[in-house]
């Protein structure tokens, strides 16, 4: 397992307030990752950071075998370079088909002018056929965006996250508002995507955390409390405190 | 599942051109020239300029209304496109009478001679006689024409790489493009701009060496070119907002950065879609000055542009002839209620002139289609065509009956 991404000393604050504090975070890959903590704990800056959303004041973002600096490059750069995120409100084009919608997210050239001369290929149809299929949506295809459910909003997001073939995919409560069906089938396919890719889930459900079965970090006020398995960090003294005593 | 071809997924575009021919036809068997004159040449010159107007009213609704970014100052480039053929105009034009009179002379005139006298008759009004170096290439046609594309190509291009690459959107862009507006008109309307101050460009309705031709003539060419480019100009705009690249753009409409964590880069396609329509606004403006005779710099004043936005919301921002029907209307109607066409109200107490009142009626029109209508004019096309809005709610769509679901315990396929 290489390290895919390494975050060290990195630090942001919004007016005084430091969302995150010399914070240092590492995944390899594959592996999957759960990331909890309280409100406020920087889980969503952490992930606005690593897309190049937010720029912090100090520290260094490393990522794949290059170890290229993450800082120096815009969204659509880490975007293109394969990092992959999903929001945690779902956030598709509504006024768009679910077709239009996976379609714009399928891995392929992102100039103006490779899109403008853009053919539809059987290639990128049977692609579109099996993430609708991998996320049932196969007879929502045609339909617009805006029509469909809360949940299925969640499965177009994450048809869209996987669409893009990144190697590493920040997923951002993948499970809300879905039935308790639709999370074990969210469960399998991030374990079937950190198969192969680095996958880090921001998560508030402890059943769906078990059931990921992986390594978890805990952050708190914007660095990592603790680190290990669910039991080990479950376990710690300072964790229940902070987190699950409450 | 049938294969949808580009035709076959816009049908607006068959729907379009075909109304165009149509409506080309009926002009031109209704014309002075070619006709039996039931339509003078000055309202032939009207119907001309207001295909052009529906050209850069297709442009603008690019802009705004598939991209999102309010542009107030496309009509800057549609009058740089004027004035870049304007200065053709005049400068051949001139370069003909000049050279007739100076024939009479008892020495034959060298060319620095005549090339002075063009410069004595142009820039005499504005107390100059030498030719500012921007009319270097004035003399070439084929040059005039490369910059018709080029400056407002250049300028948007430099204007929007400055803008979007700073992130700058929403009302401050239009704020900022409104400026850019009012810097260039502010500029011309000085003497030594190089481009005769306030006076603009004049007579451009008088090609050079077609003396001979009746302005009948040249109006229904006129009218005629204006109407291919308004068709090649749709098909353009309908291609280019068709498929991935409309839903790219529409994306960044709807959800800027959305777009760019999928791994586009937004400010390529907002530079992109700014460019190529500040482009067509510029070939749309060198169509319509010529049959309107006269350009000044009160043509690029912030007002004109806020006249295409409200042309555009008119016609119903979206959807190309909607742009296109918006502008034609109430341009139209602009002329005929300042024209005087329309009969004045007397109220007793007060007279309603239309000449007055125009603004007031189109500033409510606005303000109520843009309340009651957001569709504008081309929603009407929804009755007809019974395209549905998105429902609230179409049946049972659930996540319990809608989304695949797996039993507890089971494999996955």
């Amino acid at each position: 397992m290489a390290t895919l991404l390494e975050m060290s000393g990195v630090s942001v604050s919004f007016d005084g307030f430091k969302a995150i504090n010399n914070l240092s975070f590492q995944i390899g890959e594959p592996e999957l990752r759960a990331i909890i903590g309280p409100n406020g704990a920087g889980k969503t800056t952490f992930m606005d950071i690593i897309t190049g959303k937010t720029r912090p004041d100090e520290g260094k973002v490393i990522y794949g075998e290059k170890s290229i600096s993450l800082l120096k490059m815009s969204e659509s750069q880490i975007a293109m370079a394969g990092v992959g995120r999903k929001f945690q409100k779902p956030t598709v084009f509504e006024a768009q088909t679910v077709r239009e919608n996976l379609a714009m997210a399928l891995k392929n050239k992102r100039g103006p002018f490779d899109v403008l001369l853009y053919r539809k290929t059987t290639r990128g149809a049977e692609r579109i056929g099996e993430l609708a299929e991998t996320i049932g949506l196969t007879e929502q295809l045609p339909r617009v965006a805006g029509e469909l459910s809360h949940g299925q909003k969640q499965w177009l997001e994450i048809g869209m996250l996987l669409a893009q073939d990144p190697r590493l995919l920040l997923v951002d409560e993948p499970a809300a508002g879905m039935t308790p069906a639709e999370r074990e089938h969210t469960t399998d396919l991030l374990k079937r995507a950190a198969r192969k890719h680095a996958v880090v889930v921001v998560e508030h459900d402890m059943e769906f955390i078990r059931r990921l079965d992986c390594r978890v970090t805990v952050l708190c006020e914007g660095s990592v409390l603790a680190e290990g398995s669910l039991d080990h960090v479950t376990s710690d003294p300072q964790v229940i405190e902070v987190y699950l005593g409450r | 599942m049938t294969r949808q071809t580009f035709l076959t997924q816009n049908r607006s575009i068959f729907w379009f051109l075909l109304a165009l021919a149509v409506f080309v036809l009926i002009v031109t068997v209704l014309s002075e020239a070619t006709g039996n004159g039931m339509i003078s040449t000055s309202f032939v010159k009207t119907l001309g300029k207001t295909l052009c107007l529906m050209l850069v009213a297709i442009a603008m609704d690019v802009v705004w209304g598939y991209t999102g970014i309010l542009s107030l100052g496309h009509m800057a480039f549609f009058g740089l496109g004027g004035y870049m053929i304007g200065m053709w105009l005049m400068y051949a034009r001139t370069e003909i009478i000049v050279a007739e009179s100076l024939r009479a002379a008892a020495i034959p005139p060298t060319p620095e001679e005549i090339h002075d006298a063009i410069g004595t008759q142009i820039f005499g009004v504005v107390g100059s006689s030498d030719f500012p170096l921007i009319w270097a290439f004035a003399s070439s046609f084929w040059a005039q024409l490369a910059l018709v594309v080029l400056v407002p190509g250049v300028l948007a291009l430099v204007f929007g790489w400055l803008a979007f690459r700073s992130r700058v959107t929403g009302v401050y862009l239009s704020i900022l493009t409104q400026a850019m507006t009012l810097a260039l008109s502010l500029y011309l309307f000085q003497n030594d701009s190089g481009l005769r101050g306030n006076n603009g460009l004049s007579g451009l309705q008088n090609l050079p060496g077609l003396d001979a031709v009746p302005q009948s003539q040249v109006s229904i060419a006129f009218f005629w070119a204006s109407a291919v480019a308004l068709g090649l100009g749709y098909v353009l705009f309908a291609w280019v907002v068709s498929g991935k690249m409309g839903s790219v753009i529409r994306g960044i409409r709807d959800n800027e950065s959305r777009v760019r964590f999928l791994g586009y880069h937004v400010e390529s396609y907002k530079l992109f879609v700014f460019t190529l329509t500040g482009i067509v606004a510029g070939i749309a403006g060198a169509l319509y000055y010529p049959q309107a005779g006269i350009i000044n710099p009160n043509e690029i004043a912030p007002i004109a542009s806020i006249y295409l936005a409200v042309w555009v919301a008119i016609g119903g921002r979206g959807r190309l002839y909607g742009a296109a029907l918006g502008a034609a209307f109430v341009s139209l109607l602009s002329s005929w209620f300042t024209g005087g066409g329309v009969p004045s109200i007397p109220l007793g107490f007060y007279t309603i002139q239309w000449t007055d009142w125009w603004l007031v009626l189109l500033g409510v029109s606005f303000v109520a289609v843009t309340l009651l209508a957001p569709k504008g004019i081309g929603g009407l096309f929804d009755l007809i065509t019974a395209r549905h809005a998105v429902p609230e709610r179409v049946g049972d769509f659930g996540p319990d009956k809608g989304a695949r679901r797996t039993v507890e315990g089971e494999e996955e396929r």
